[in-house]
């Protein structure tokens, strides 16, 4: 088995999990840069997939599996935009290109996104796997995401022999989940844009490994492991709950406002705030799973509120913990039971 | 389609020459005269049990203001503490985010607490709304609620969602469909999507059916809601028969649903065209009070409203391949149409006035 973009935590934690099953004889590690965590037993290659050495790599391995996790909205220490870009779609077209002439590879996994349903009020409220995006998105981690579908239908019309699946997954959450929004839910006050509540879906860390094996495996007596998933948590959570079991206030602006604070950021070089991001905080993206379930056979441990409720507990509390609010209103009960029928005017908003 | 007859404006008023003037033209139902019939000749009776849910609404009103606002409840009853705590524990949870919506970012609490109990002032004492035939919408189960379109802005859609709300025995919610503008403009949309409004589109609705809610849809869209005061309760065209289609899939039952006085809310005289353009909505109505009031001729005219839902008609008796028979569909379609404007035509006539 080889997998790709090990560097990150994801993939690190991918790799050590995956050598546990029996299935698996060995794993090739794959990334750019040589990753700061270890990778259990796992023989970690230095090779950049935007190079042909990829290839070189697949034949001399013989891998029979290939996990293809190096799709990413950030870079890894710093990087500018333009090496993402070039790491997700080039890399992506080098390794297809050397899956194509390898004659063991058996299966491709690619971690996808939801990115690639775009986010426009014309859309319709749940995307299923065909939905067409009513506006494609237009730059960013989500065109990357896009284009390396593409990619990766054309190498499935090429291959029918190899078993292809494509996991679209919603934005992923957990204790140590380094993604935009996750540093975007740990800033203390969190800007929003005016008149406008998106609804959030998210995947926790552990169920993206626990998919990610299920996908990398045969597949299980009754289901089918190939094709297109969306892979989130059961639910929906407004951004404005999240902010509340966050305890960190939110500050509305307009919605030029933030588009422009957003490309003054970027310019500054300070976050990674991508223009589909803003779009995700303005109109949100709920994704259909019954694929998932029913084609795919999983089911997430955690729903939408659990990976949240976990990554939250991972977060240093924010300036209005949920608890304190909690336990002021019940104080204001408890004062009121006394009033017997007087109850005081609260301002507890 | 046959262009349907128009009461004038004047005739509410003077009822006698109103009831011997017949209040439809057979022509246009020639083709399906047998099919809308039946069903309409009692369905404009008042119902025996109307009254009663009307108090019961009205009981119901006070509460959840109240409770959210202790300070506000001058009422010294016992219930006063309970309601207190009651509302306390809503902003318990509403504070520390502790409260569920579904995929659509309907939010039930919130409705019911706080939205409905701000529409129903309107509902109750501004418009006065009267609710006919309430029965014919299933108990469980999905349904899709028909209904004609009209006001220049879309009130009848929140009225026809507290009408359902307040007057079913089940307390059915209604999930309307609404325009993409909605979805585009700040504030709205955050409020219709904790209505628990969606897109109107056929995987929105389609999704919905399936789940059994019951689903609100206006197919006339802005051609009716921004017509002329002119073409007052002249049914427009009803889109593209999508959601004939949809309701077959899912073999829901359609229920026809006619609003008598949202077409008088705000008597649009004009449209200013280009103004409308610049700002990219389909149309700018031009009122005797607006735009030259400004906000204040924003405010609709007090009218008497009546929402009666007709017969529903069965959509589960057709084989699967029907939704791809557009023969069936414009057909059904007309049906619809026929039978909502029929029942508008009767509804005008037992008018007395428009005001009153």
């Amino acid at each position: 088995m080889l997998v790709t973009g090990v560097a990150r935590q994801l993939g690190g934690r991918f790799v050590r999990r995956i050598q546990r099953d029996p299935e698996v004889d060995r794993v090739i590690a794959v990334d750019a840069v040589p990753p700061a965590h270890h990778l259990g037993g796992a023989d970690f290659i230095q090779a950049d997939i935007r190079q042909p050495t990829i290839a070189r790599v697949l034949a001399e391995t013989g891998a029979d599996t290939v996990v293809h996790m190096d799709v990413t909205g950030t870079a890894l220490g710093g990087g500018s935009r333009a090496t993402v870009k070039e790491t997700n779609v080039i890399g992506t077209m080098q390794l297809l290109g050397a899956c194509q002439k390898s004659p063991s590879v058996r299966r491709l996994v690619v971690k996808s996104s939801t990115n690639v349903y775009g986010s426009a009020p014309r859309d319709p409220a749940v995307f299923t796997e065909t939905t067409p995006p009513k506006s494609l998105p237009s730059g960013g981690f989500a065109k990357d995401a896009v284009e390396v579908e593409g990619y990766v239908r054309g190498f499935a019309r090429r291959r029918p022999d190899v078993a292809v699946c494509v996991l679209r997954f919603a934005n992923i959450l957990g204790p140590a989940a380094d993604t935009p929004l996750a540093s975007y839910f740990g800033l203390p006050v969190l800007p929003t844009v005016f008149g406008y509540d998106p609804r959030l879906q998210f995947v926790h860390e552990d169920d993206v490994i626990e998919v990610l094996r299920i996908a990398s495996h045969e597949p299980r007596r009754g289901t089918l492991n190939s094709g297109t998933f969306n892979i989130a948590g059961d639910g929906v959570l407004l951004l404005s709950q999240c902010s509340r079991r966050l305890g960190r206030p939110t500050v509305p602006l307009l919605l030029p406002a933030v588009t422009w604070a957003g490309s003054l950021v970027r310019t500054l070089g300070m976050t990674d705030f991508s223009p589909e991001q803003i779009r995700l905080l303005t109109h949100g993206r709920v994704v259909d799973t019954v694929q998932m379930r029913e084609t795919l056979g999983f089911t997430p441990r955690y729903t939408t509120a659990g990976a949240f409720a976990d990554f939250a507990r991972g977060q240093v509390p924010g300036l209005l913990p949920p608890q304190t609010l909690a336990g002021a209103v019940d104080r204001l009960a408890a004062l009121t039971a006394k009033a017997g029928g007087h109850p005081q005017t609260h301002g507890a908003n | 389609m046959a262009d349907a007859k128009v009461i004038p404006f004047d005739d509410d008023r003077s009822r006698g020459s109103a009831a011997q003037r017949p209040a439809r033209r057979r022509s246009a139902g020639s083709r399906r005269g047998a099919l809308g019939e039946p069903g309409e000749v009692g369905s404009v009776q008042p119902l025996p049990g109307r009254e009663r849910a009307q108090d019961g609404s009205a009981g119901r009103e006070e509460e959840p203001r109240e409770s959210r606002e202790p300070s506000d409840a001058g009422g010294h009853d016992g219930g006063l503490e309970r309601r207190v705590a009651a509302g306390l524990a809503f902003l318990r949870r509403r504070l520390t985010g502790d409260y569920e919506v579904d995929d659509f970012g309907y939010d039930e609490e919130l409705t019911d607490q706080v939205l409905m109990s701000l529409l129903r002032p309107v509902y109750d004492k501004y418009f006065r709304v009267e609710v006919k035939g309430v029965e014919n919408i299933p108990a469980e189960g999905g349904a899709l609620i028909v209904a004609n379109h009209s006001g220049t802005l879309p009130l009848d859609g929140l009225m026809m969602q507290v009408a359902v709300h307040d007057h079913h025995p089940a307390g059915r919610h209604l999930r309307l469909l609404a325009a993409d503008l909605v979805f585009v403009l700040p504030v709205v949309n955050e409020l219709a999507r904790k209505l628990g409004h969606t897109l109107a589109c056929a995987e929105d609705a389609e999704r919905l059916l399936a789940q059994g809610e019951l689903v609100g849809v206006m197919p006339e869209g802005f051609k009716g809601i921004g017509k002329p005061f002119g073409e007052r309760y002249k049914l427009q065209r009803f889109g593209r028969g999508g959601f004939v289609s949809t309701a077959l899939r899912q073999g829901a039952p359609i229920i026809p649903c006619s609003i008598v006085g949202a077409e008088e809310i705000y008597p649009m005289l004009g449209n200013a065209k280009t103004l409308a353009r610049v700002l990219g909505i389909p149309y700018f109505p031009l009122t005797p009070t607006f735009p030259w009031l400004g906000p204040l001729g924003a405010i609709p005219l007090p009218t008497k409203w009546t929402i009666q839902f007709g017969e529903p008609i069965a959509t589960d008796g057709y084989p699967p391949e029907a939704a791809e028979d557009p023969m069936l569909m414009f057909n059904l379609t007309d049906q619809v149409r026929e039978q909502i404007q029929h029942t508008l035509y009767k509804l005008l006539v037992q008018r007395r006035s428009v005001f009153f």
